[in-house]
């Protein structure tokens, strides 16, 4: 189990394939790309803030829930804070498992859990100016299904 | 204890961080006095359902005790992923 948290951009399909590299033992590799969105077209750069002290140890929790539920052999969880642009990559998953179904289904709740319990808050700067992005109640509703 | 906040938490209340001498019993108490304090911090605890707190980076109630805790984090939901 891999947990990353850093300021730095990633390279999700260099991440991917160092992921299933050399591996014999699985037969599926789910994974999830986050991008920062500009629906509007007029988004400057999107501001990640985190916990530091909390980050890792929170996702680690999240990530050994996952591995408690469903036959895993590897998770991978890059996530990234700071100023971030347009068509940039905020955060990746990736599950390795035997076979699909647990693969699909643990990525799924890792990223539910992610949204809303890994202490994370993002802040969309516009020519307008700045403004917190507010949580929405589907995806505290989400967790429901876990 | 140290006390911290996130987002506009942070920005409402104006500082990062602080230490704050209190013999607050539990977490809504110690809101009670910081609200009374001044009227940023009134204006941040205003409503504290659209509030999230931690103990010692962990994730807590309002109505948890603070003895023992060493840090205690304010902020508002969190919006990762």
């Amino acid at each position: 189990m891999t947990v990353r948290v850093q300021a730095d951009p990633f390279d999700a399909g260099a991440e991917l394939n160092a992921f299933a590299q050399g591996r014999t033992d699985i037969g599926a590799i789910v994974s999830f790309t986050g991008v920062v969105r500009d629906t509007q077209g007029d988004l400057q750069e999107m501001l990640i803030e985190h916990y530091p002290g909390m980050t890792t140890r929170a996702i680690s929790k999240i990530a050994d829930e996952a591995v408690a539920r469903w036959a895993l052999a590897d998770v991978l969880v890059i996530h990234r804070y700071g100023p971030l642009k347009p068509g940039e990559p905020i955060m990746m998953v990736a599950t390795a498992s035997a076979h699909r179904a647990a693969a699909f289904e643990a990525a799924d709740f890792l990223m539910d859990y992610l949204k809303s319990r890994a202490p994370f808050w993002k802040k969309e700067v516009t020519a307008q100016g700045a403004s917190w992005v507010d949580a929405k109640d589907v995806d505290e509703d989400a967790l429901k299904r876990w | 204890m140290n006390v911290v906040y996130f987002a506009w938490v942070r920005e409402r209340i104006g500082l990062p961080q602080e230490t704050v001498e209190t013999g607050a019993a539990t977490v809504n108490d110690l809101i009670a006095e910081l609200s009374a304090r001044e009227e940023r911090y009134a204006a941040a605890f205003a409503d504290i359902s659209a509030l999230r707190v931690a103990l010692d980076q962990e994730l807590s109630d309002f109505d948890a005790p603070l003895e023992g805790v060493r840090e205690v984090a304010f902020f508002p939901p969190m919006t990762g992923g």
